[in-house]
């Protein structure tokens, strides 16, 4: 597997750092090596929220991202604005159509854009948004199966919520064939 | 068992409980809070005692009593709040206490900032705290190590009736890592020395003190911590050598910087620069033995460290003047990306 850079990043209250532990979780069931790092700063405090994940067979190496992001998933333009120099060539990434603009400037990097908000709708609750992105970004990780998804989404919310596992679940599927 | 996506805070905490913490005092800072959650939380479900003091002294000064009762304590909290606590920790130096400070690291001076630093190794390695005495000191590089270090430091307080840290910077208190942590008992040491109430069946009073107005009595004393240090300095570093066998150049770095320089390392070995990392894991003691026997093959050291320089000052006393040693830093929460690494290594390879 090639090392995957991925960096999540949108509005706080957007559900990216769930995204990012359930992909780190997915990786760490497949028994590579992995680091999730959240954004604590004062970012944070004034409303966005990203986290860093780092999956790698043999070695993880820095837990932060600076360069070279291999998968960005933008649930805002502010954040597509912030991580996109900071895209590898050749990288992907996932767009939330409802809110983020493509960027031409940058026609070296495979573009997906998905409607969340219109997915989460569909699915029967908007709150699964965040569980939407986690299709599209799992659909372009190699070594990853919508299996591995649904199992997650089972693994994480299961025990406490299991009404909410079924519309995430949906939510989930929708965006994976979209 | 299997392995659990935890961040390293929690990590650190659970760890604790697992190697048989019984009492925790806590006061709230950023990044270390997860760990005083954590315990609020779990501690007293495994028969702990979990106390949030009114301030970092008072929390210091309760483990002091704790740890003279007998108990095996600790406490956390980040760069101002370790400040806070250097006369604490002093006290216990002194009283020969066994307890454990976990320190979560952000930049400084003063208030400073929340991100991660590692500007307290001075602090750390030297103490803040008055009078001849040392804080054994172990730096994790990652979650998994951060829980077993966990272990190392209730055990090797108990061993030596010695505070020790566990210093890692704010990174490694928030991330999430894959962790197994160990939940084999932890053995107990006997503590005949403690103040427990028994006086009677013992037929002597046990005192907690570091008070001696007699100067024969306090040097005497002073002698003997000093034996103790020289048995810990002989006996309990810790160090990891990577790619150094046919490295030409040697970057010193600890906690989650090293991590930063072993992915730099990664990127000039595929440039053909023969380049090794020296990972101190206990910054107090030293690797100094180990760093002067590999200064003998390299043409030069780099220091990195997020800091304006600290660690730097005992890598060039270990190197004793044999080599260079250069020094590449970023702080107050910034962090260096493996190419500034890079780039340092090959600015100081062209100027030979």
């Amino acid at each position: 597997m090639k090392k995957v850079k991925m960096v999540c990043a949108g509005f706080g209250g957007q559900g990216v750092l769930s995204v990012g532990q359930l992909i780190a979780m997915m990786a760490m069931n497949k028994s590579y090596l992995v680091s999730w790092m959240p954004s604590y700063g004062p970012e944070m405090r004034g409303g966005t929220a990203n986290c860093h994940v780092v999956i790698d067979e043999h070695d993880v190496g820095s837990p932060i991202i600076s360069d070279g992001i291999t998968h960005l998933l933008a649930m805002n333009q502010p954040a597509l604005k912030k991580f996109l120099p900071r895209v590898a060539q050749g990288g992907v990434i996932v767009a939330n159509a409802s809110m983020v603009k493509r960027d031409d400037s940058r026609p070296d990097i495979q573009w997906v854009m998905v409607d969340f908000y219109q997915i989460a709708t569909e699915a029967g609750n908007q709150r699964t948004q965040n569980m939407a992105a986690l299709g599209s970004l799992v659909r372009q990780l190699d070594g990853f199966s919508e299996s591995d998804g649904f199992n997650i989404i089972l693994e994480k919310f299961g025990d406490k919520n299991p009404e909410m596992v079924e519309v995430n679940q949906r939510a989930f599927t929708l965006a994976y064939h979209s | 068992m299997s392995k659990v996506l935890m961040k390293g805070n929690e990590a650190i905490a659970q760890a604790a409980i697992a190697a048989g913490c019984d009492a925790f005092f806590g006061y709230p800072i950023t990044p270390q809070n997860e760990i005083c959650e954590y315990m609020s939380k779990y501690l007293a479900k495994s028969g702990g005692a979990f106390v949030q003091a009114e301030s970092e002294i008072a929390a210091i000064n309760m483990v002091y009593g704790a740890a003279g009762a007998g108990a095996r304590t600790m406490t956390s909290s980040s760069s101002p709040g370790i400040a806070l606590k250097q006369e604490g920790i002093s006290y216990c130096a002194g009283a020969e206490l066994p307890c454990v400070i976990v320190a979560i690291s952000r930049g400084g001076p003063g208030l400073g900032g929340i991100l991660p630093a590692q500007g307290d190794y001075n602090q750390a390695t030297r103490g803040g705290g008055n009078g001849d005495y040392k804080v054994v000191v172990l730096a994790p590089n990652g979650v998994q190590e951060a829980t077993e270090m966990m272990r190392d430091a209730f055990l090797l307080s108990e061993k030596y009736r010695n505070p020790v840290m566990v210093m890692a910077d704010g990174v490694i208190g928030q991330m999430m890592e894959p962790v197994e942590i160990n939940t084999d008992p932890l053995p107990k040491f006997e503590k005949p020395w403690a103040a427990t109430g028994d006086s009677q069946s013992r037929g002597t009073r046990n005192v907690i003190n570091s008070l001696f107005l007699n100067p024969v009595d306090l040097e005497n004393h002073n002698i003997a911590l000093r034996k103790k240090y020289d048995l810990i300095e002989e006996n309990e570093v810790q160090v990891d050598l990577y790619m150094m066998d046919d490295a030409d150049v040697a970057l010193v770095a600890y906690g989650t910087p090293s991590r930063i320089v072993k992915s730099a390392i990664e990127e000039m070995r595929a440039e053909g620069i023969k380049v090794g990392l020296i990972r101190p894991k206990t910054l107090y003691p030293f690797p100094f033995k180990q760093i002067n026997a590999a200064a003998d093959k390299v043409k030069f050291m780099l220091t990195a460290e997020l800091s304006m320089g600290q660690m730097v000052h005992d890598v060039r006393l270990a190197v004793n003047g044999k080599v260079p040693v250069y020094f590449y830093g970023r702080a107050g929460g910034m962090i260096f990306e493996p190419k500034e690494i890079s780039d340092a290594v090959k600015s100081h390879l062209g100027g030979e």
